[in-house]
């Protein structure tokens, strides 16, 4: 087996104290009164864990380019799954 | 004429069989991002019933379920750079830890969703029936999302189990440790999945 970036343990504790500030910024926003902004920041702030999440502990960051163009694409496709299904909703 | 030499093929291909989990992992984000769809859709249509519903749900543990998945999944992370660095014994007790808050996990769930079945609201239940309609569904996928992950919780469970005796028994190691990355790699799903659930169930009120 090829030679693997090891991560450090270290680095694995900067991101999950990131992970975890981020939570508690989602917890604090949520009780701000943002109307219909509310879902929108509450999926930006998943969206930037999430990512944090494959990048770090799911090693993407490290894997080859292939691995990060499979996943950029199937989020990708995912996210046109959503907008085409209000595309059909939203003007019924 | 050449020679050759004789290479000892592997009968593990790793890259392969990280190739295979990561095309698993794309099912199962399809798998959780239909229902999250659903969601979607009526909390369009339903937006007052689902806001009034969301209310009826524990942030705290919510919260603390978020922060009990977010530390597994440090600790799994972990586990893969202590076998990468010939520490089995550190990556074992790393993997414990992993399951023990995995079962935390499971037992903040049974508080949760036990205290909404003493009000009577469960799948099919009589009062959940006569709710108005945003607010039965906005309950029929809270238990419809959170039981389907949950059940992933044990199934990683079982594959973080697996590895733990696969490195006492030695099959697992710094040269070969591609089952103990996948199983890793299905846990970060499940940390991932619950990263939005939370949010999209219990903040969005």
């Amino acid at each position: 087996m090829e030679k693997e970036h090891i991560s450090s343990y270290w680095s694995h504790g900067v991101v999950l104290t990131i992970l975890l500030a981020l939570t508690a910024l989602s917890v604090t926003m949520a009780e701000f009164h943002l109307g219909a902004l509310s879902v929108a920041v509450a999926l930006l702030v998943a969206s930037v864990k999430g990512t944090t999440v494959l990048t770090y502990f799911m090693h993407l960051k490290h894997e080859s380019t292939f691995f990060k163009a499979m996943v950029a694409g199937v989020f990708i496709v995912y996210a046109l799954v959503i907008v085409f299904t209000f595309f059909d909703y939203l003007f019924r | 004429m050449t020679t050759s030499t004789n290479h000892h093929h592997e009968e593990h291909d790793h890259l392969g069989s990280k190739m295979g989990m990561w095309l698993f992992i794309f099912t199962e984000l399809f798998l959780f991002g239909g229902l999250f769809l659903v969601y979607a859709v009526f909390r369009a249509k339903y937006t007052e019933d689902f806001h009034h519903a969301a209310e009826e749900l524990n942030v705290f543990i919510g919260t603390l379920n978020t922060v009990v998945l977010l530390i597994s999944s440090m600790t799994v992370a972990m586990s893969i750079t202590a076998i990468q660095k010939g520490d089995s014994g550190r990556a074992i007790r790393l993997l414990l830890m992993t399951i023990v808050l995995a079962l935390v996990f499971m037992v903040n769930k049974y508080f949760e969703w036990g205290h909404k079945f003493e009000f009577k609201l469960y799948p099919g239940s009589p009062v959940l029936e006569n709710l108005p309609k945003g607010e039965l569904l906005f309950f029929g996928l809270y238990f419809m999302m959170t039981g389907l992950h949950a059940l992933h919780v044990l199934v990683g469970c079982v594959l973080i189990g697996i590895t733990i005796a696969q490195i006492s028994k030695k099959k697992l190691n710094e040269h070969k440790y591609t089952f103990q990355e996948n199983a890793g790699l299905y846990w970060h799903l499940v940390d991932f999945i619950w990263i939005f659930l939370f949010p999209l169930l219990y903040l969005v009120t």
